[in-house]
């Protein structure tokens, strides 16, 4: 058997893979798309910071096969910002310093705007819940989670 | 290099031809939420990925008698959405939810927690617990089996080469009954359970117990039922004494490991005290119904 | 002194125009849009994948390894083996505090007739898929006698242990010994005299302690990609905390001449001191030399934690004697470090750091650097100090208790100052001990009210942070737009720190300025990104390259305004002539638009090796919430508190704060490496190796004071290690105060909390 052919829908563009069965959608996006946005940090679904939404899921790409996004709809953090306009959390995260290394940061960034679209008012203990599969090692959480919250101020007054 | 065949079969027959083609080299992906941990370990042998989430019973949640027809595929995140299922069986959704991270919630199901086989498993306990019952397709039709029939011990399942769960019964809930699971994990989230422990109970009117059953997780080489733990506390108020009692017969079905999540010592203790608080999660609960 | 900078003394912080404020990293946009580019993200035409062979067993010897089958399996195109690179001599080394020997950091890269720990390379193979590459190493058949193991400093130092090298016998002792050990160096420092001291004391505490292996958990894993042309020249991108400490490393390893190397750094996803070193480099560098094609390396995360520097676990003793008014009379900490399979544990910076804070007549310090099969730690923030000072802090927190003292005022009333000789060497000059101290005490933290089963703690440290070679280039664009380049990765926002200070020299809007993490052969040799020394060193090396590209950039206006440079002065980013109103000032942008008429490019530049660095003091406060019936620790409020000189962005400078003392969390309460009876490592992903998730920790309250420290023109002191220090006294300490409980063993698990709980009933 060869590879599979894929169509799929990636921030909004249709799109046309091949991939082996074995290669995870993390693997796809990276090195048949190069979307390298999506960071592997750990490949066992553990580190969150290849976070994408799969038909409006949030996932990690590493546990999701390549084959299984045939005709689903998939955001990454390449497609969040419109164009030059950037979303509120991307704002707020260069406005708050939410990020220092920044290899976790797309992660976070797609899982936060997941959030805030279930759930435009979350407490701080509901954000720091949602986003405890997105690891960072830099910032201890706080100013990621203020972040957060601004962005969700300032969504629910848009 | 050898290439893994893939299968996205669209019905339950086709899915079951899958597996006995396979010839017991198929592996099924539901969430994937371990299968790939283990592809990408290398400890996965497999011919064949038979993705059933193609299948409509697998990822639908019907009423059906009074009770829910829950498809093995059915995510914690859809699960947890489905109002009428969170209020007639509380414990069995939340154990659901705790399994990993958001994004472990989109895929993980009840199925896969169950057909992984982990004595750890999360949602299993709730389910044992709640008396779930599986109905497992295979090449002469479906039967049906009690969840804690299914595994055997660690990653060992009793279905045969050629089965596999389509979907869970979750029976009709009396009045006045209440579930509830806890674990216990080092962090709050992330973590394989160290200790699980599910309580359903029914209360009569005057709220004494009529009916329980209590399950644990992760203290031996199966998920438990402990029916010795229930006994202790059907005919009862549940008051603190018959909690305490309850949360040592809990301990004493214990057969733990010492491991790089726990010592026996450790387990054992936590298995009571986790029993105990989630029976009166579960009497609170009762009494509210 | 020149002009510039005796003007730049004169200013206060007040009068700062850039620094202080915080504007968005320059590196922001494309970090939060996935547009940055790390370790793993390059993709080179012809590109082929590097996978490594490591070793199942703790401890063994090669007995032969057949390649013969990788070989031949379609899609390889090259394998190495330890015989493929030099071997290097026992004398080639870097001696020093923390010594770095080429000839173990060869055999680390690649083991040659032993394997010294569970993960330790063996051989690597390049295949045209990541999957073939990944099967063809698994064909590699390496023939193994196995070896008796020893994983602990204390196991490992009895007579009878298991020897890792046969060649190591124990420096710094006398007479010098004739039988090799698992000790490689013994190290002592020394004052007054503790016998005297202890007798004087009215009261003595001692404890043990112990702590377990943690690695440093950076999200990104190491990664990178080489290629070599046929006739030698090399080029590396990698993820790393110094490109020149990779050029030369590799250069060593695979016996090449520095200027055949070239690195490009990439972004880098997170280091902690643990991306200071070399892995996967010669092994790429070998590799695509024999294929002839680009070779691209990517651990995954299980090799980060089996073969990458985690940090020392150990034990320690500590014994503190005071006379009832708190002042204590004499202090001793003795330390056996892991260092991991090669020599070189921090146990010296350990040995110097535990008692720094404190102004003491009499210490004594003993440190054994100990080799044990487990993989070679490396530099994790503040190496060495943490494990010392949660010996030291918890040991003043039982003195404290025992004299019936608030712990604020005990560490107040031998708290290290201007002027005190710290028991290392030197004399303190101007510090801020004792400003965290009573910021501590007046924090409402400090005095808020605790519920049933919580506690609070308090614990303070020391780094010393270093200053080091650095090189900076400021370059005026024809525009008036500036480009700032430096040879030092980014870990945590440095470039932002770069652009204010450049801004601040230059009176050019933050705006205007960008600032580059150059390669290595685009700016001179810069020492690594470690030791909190970027902003201080890199920044000193910044100040000044920019004052340089003002005294050109004045030079010039003397030119256009054919007046002596004398009578020109530098304000608000413009020239200004002086005891005249007949020129109008110009700007950058006007001087850089003529500069072709006024002698060509304006650029400055500094190369120095930067002295004067400030050290640091934290002091932290942390409560806790203790499930007595499950051992669970909660830490439910924490701030942490520092001097921090002068804070160049203040977010950042918070961000070190918070993020170090999250890291001391993890490390008090969950993080350990846990290993089998064979030497194994069982916790090799983020599953079970638990640093702490988002959902586990409070927000972490922060304040910044700021002690200018007198060796640098803007008052900077390294930032980022101290608040790793303090984090694993003050969670212990709490968890005293909501016991009673003295927790000497970290991690402080649920189990081994429980177990001590239900022991004292």
């Amino acid at each position: 058997m060869g590879k599979h052919h894929v169509s799929a829908t990636v921030n909004g563009d249709p799109v046309e893979f091949l991939c082996e069965t074995r290669q995870t959608l993390l693997d796809v996006l990276r090195d048949e798309l190069n979307l390298t946005g999506s960071k592997e940090g750990c490949g066992s679904g553990d580190c969150g910071a290849c976070s994408v939404m799969v038909d409006n899921r949030l996932v990690c790409a590493c546990l999701v096969l390549g084959v299984e996004a045939e005709g689903r709809n998939i955001e990454t953090i390449e497609g969040v910002a419109q164009g030059e306009k950037l979303h509120p959390l991307q704002k707020t995260f260069l406005e708050d310093a939410a990020l220092q290394c920044g290899v976790c940061t797309p992660g976070v960034i797609v899982a936060a705007k997941a959030l805030l679209e279930r759930n435009p008012d979350p407490t701080e203990t509901e954000a720091r819940y949602w986003l405890a599969g997105n690891l960072c090692r830099c910032t201890g959480y706080d100013k990621i989670i203020k972040a957060v919250m601004n962005a969700a101020e300032e969504m629910r007054g848009a | 290099m050898t290439q893994i065949q893939f299968a996205a079969p669209g019905t339950v027959a086709d899915a079951v031809k899958c597996l006995a083609d396979a010839n017991g080299g198929a592996k099924i992906l539901a969430g994937g939420t371990d299968l790939l941990v283990q592809l990408r370990a290398g400890h996965l042998a497999a011919d064949t990925i038979v993705d059933i989430k193609h299948i409509p019973e697998v990822r639908t949640i019907t009423i059906e008698d009074g009770g829910f027809r829950v498809g093995a595929a059915v995510s914690g995140a859809e699960l947890g959405e489905h109002p009428d299922v969170r209020r007639a069986w509380p414990g069995v959704v939340e154990a659901l939810e705790l399994i990993g991270s958001a994004q472990i919630q989109s895929r993980a199901s009840l199925g896969g927690n169950l057909c992984n086989g982990s004595p750890a498993a999360d949602s299993v306990p709730a389910m044992i617990a709640a008396a779930t019952i599986c109905t497992i397709a295979g090449p002469d039709g479906q039967r049906e089996a009690p969840v804690e029939d299914i595994v055997t011990g660690p990653g060992q399942t009793s279905l045969a080469i050629d089965e596999f769960v389509v979907s869970f019964f979750l029976p009709p809930r009396p009045p006045h009954a209440g579930d509830a699971y806890l674990r216990f994990i080092p962090r709050t989230e992330m973590d394989i359970a160290v200790v699980g422990a599910g309580v359903s109970l029914t209360l009569d009117d005057e709220g004494v117990c009529t009916a329980a059953r209590v399950s644990l997780g992760a203290v031996a080489p199966r998920l438990l039922l402990v029916e010795d733990a229930a006994a202790v506390i059907i005919g009862t108020r549940l008051d603190d004494t018959v909690l305490e009692k309850l949360g040592a017969a809990a301990s004493a079905a214990c057969d733990p490991i010492d491991d790089k999540r726990g010592t026996v010592a450790y387990r054992t203790k936590v298995a009571g005290v986790l029993t105990r608080r989630a029976a009166a999660i579960a009497l609170e609960r009762a009494r509210a119904n | 002194m020149g002009k510039e900078e005796q003007q730049l003394k004169a200013l206060d912080k007040g009068k700062y125009r850039y620094i202080g404020t915080r504007p968005v990293r320059p590196d922001g946009v494309d970090k939060v849009t996935g547009r940055a580019n790390f370790g793993a993200d390059l993709k080179l035409a012809d590109m082929i994948h590097g996978s490594v062979v490591r070793s199942p067993h703790a401890h063994a010897r090669i007995k032969s390894i057949n390649v013969d089958k990788a070989t031949a399996l379609p899609g390889v195109k090259a394998v190495v083996t330890g015989a493929d690179f030099p071997m290097l001599s026992p004398s080639d080394r870097i001696p020093g505090v923390a010594p770095l020997s080429f000839y173990d950091l060869s055999r680390n890269v690649i083991a040659r007739d032993k394997v010294l720990y569970d993960g330790h390379a063996v051989a690597a193979v390049a295949a045209t898929t990541v999957a073939i590459a990944a099967q063809a190493a698994e064909l590699i058949e390496v023939d193994y006698e196995l070896l008796p193991h020893v994983m602990k400093a204390l196991d490992a130092m009895k007579p009878d242990a298991p020897l890792l090298h046969e060649d190591m016998f124990t420096a710094g002792v006398e007479p010098k010994p004739t039988t090799p050990s698992n000790v490689s160096k013994r190290v002592a420092f020394t004052l007054g005299d503790v016998d005297t001291g202890f007798a004087a004391a009215d009261v003595v505490v001692e404890h043990e302690f112990n702590t377990e292996t943690v690695h440093q958990g950076y999200i990104e894993p190491h990664a990178c990609v080489a290629t070599i042309t046929e006739d030698g020249m090399a080029s590396i991108w990698c993820s790393s905390q110094g490109q020149f400490m990779v050029r030369a490393y590799t250069a060593r390893v695979c016996g090449m001449e520095v200027a055949k190397i070239k690195v490009v750094p990439s972004e880098i996803g997170g280091g902690f001191g643990g991306k200071t070193t070399i892995y996967l480099e010669p092994l790429a560098v070998e590799l695509a030399r024999r294929a002839g094609r680009p070779v691209k390396m990517v651990m995954t995360r299980d090799e980060v934690f089996r073969a990458t520097g985690p940090t020392s676990g150990g034990h320690a003793h500590c014994k503190i004697g005071a006379k009832k008014d708190g002042t204590i009379t004499a202090a001793s900490l003795q330390l056996e470090y892991e260092a991991g399979a090669f020599d070189g544990s921090p146990v010296a910076l350990g040995c110097m750091t535990g008692f720094a804070p404190y102004d003491l007549e009499n210490v004594s310090i003993v440190g054994y650097d100990v080799v044990v099969n487990r993989p070679k730690s490396a530099a994790y923030r503040a190496p060495g100090a943490p494990v010392a000072a949660f010996a030291v802090e918890s040991t003043l927190d039982v003195l404290a208790r025992k004299l019936g003292m608030d712990p604020i005022a005990l560490r107040e009333n031998n708290a290290a100052k201007e002027g005190t000789q710290a028991a290392y060497g030197p004399k303190f000059k101007r510090i801020g001990f004792e400003e965290t101290l009573t910021a501590a005490k007046n924090h409402p933290h400090w005095s808020a009210p605790l519920g049933p089963d919580q506690g609070r703690g308090i614990a303070s440290g020391f780094w010393f942070n270093i200053g080091g070679n650095s090189s900076a280039s400021v370059m005026i664009n024809e525009d008036g737009t500036v480009i700032v380049a430096t040879g030092n990765p980014d870990i945590g926002g440095s470039r932002a720190s770069m652009a204010l200070m450049a801004a601040e020299v230059l009176g050019v809007d933050i705006a205007k300025i960008k600032p580059q993490v150059a390669d290595t052969e685009s700016v001179p040799y810069s020492d690594l990104t470690g030791g909190s020394r970027v902003t201080f060193a890199t920044g000193k090396a910044v100040i000044e390259a920019a004052q340089d590209a003002v005294r050109d950039m004045k030079e010039r206006a003397a030119k256009i305004w054919e007046v002596d440079v004398d009578q020109v002065e530098w304000r608000d980013g413009k020239a200004v002539a002086i005891e005249t109103d007949k020129h109008q000032p110009l700007s950058v942008a006007d001087i850089a638009g003529m500069a072709g008429k006024t002698g060509g490019p304006i650029s400055g530049k500094a190369n120095i090796n930067a002295s004067g660095a400030g050290p640091g003091f934290g002091t932290h406060i942390c409560d806790v919430e203790v499930d007595k019936e499950t051992g669970r620790v909660t830490v439910i409020r924490y701030t942490a508190i520092q001097d921090v000189g002068t804070a160049i962005h203040p977010s950042y400078v918070e961000g070190q704060l918070q993020g170090g003392a999250v890291q001391g969390i993890g490390w008090a309460i969950n993080e350990e490496y846990i290993y089998d009876a064979d030497g194994r490592l069982e916790n090799s992903g983020f599953l079970d190796y638990r640093v702490p998730v988002a959902s586990d920790v409070p927000m972490i309250d922060t304040v910044l004071v700021e002690v200018p420290n007198p060796g640098h023109p803007y008052g900077v002191r390294g930032v980022g290690e101290v608040p790793i220090i303090p984090p694993l006294a003050a969670v212990a300490n709490a968890i005293a105060d909501a016991t009673g409980l003295r927790m000497t063993d970290l991690p402080i698990s649920p189990p081994r909390l429980l177990a001590a709980i239900d022991a004292a009933k």
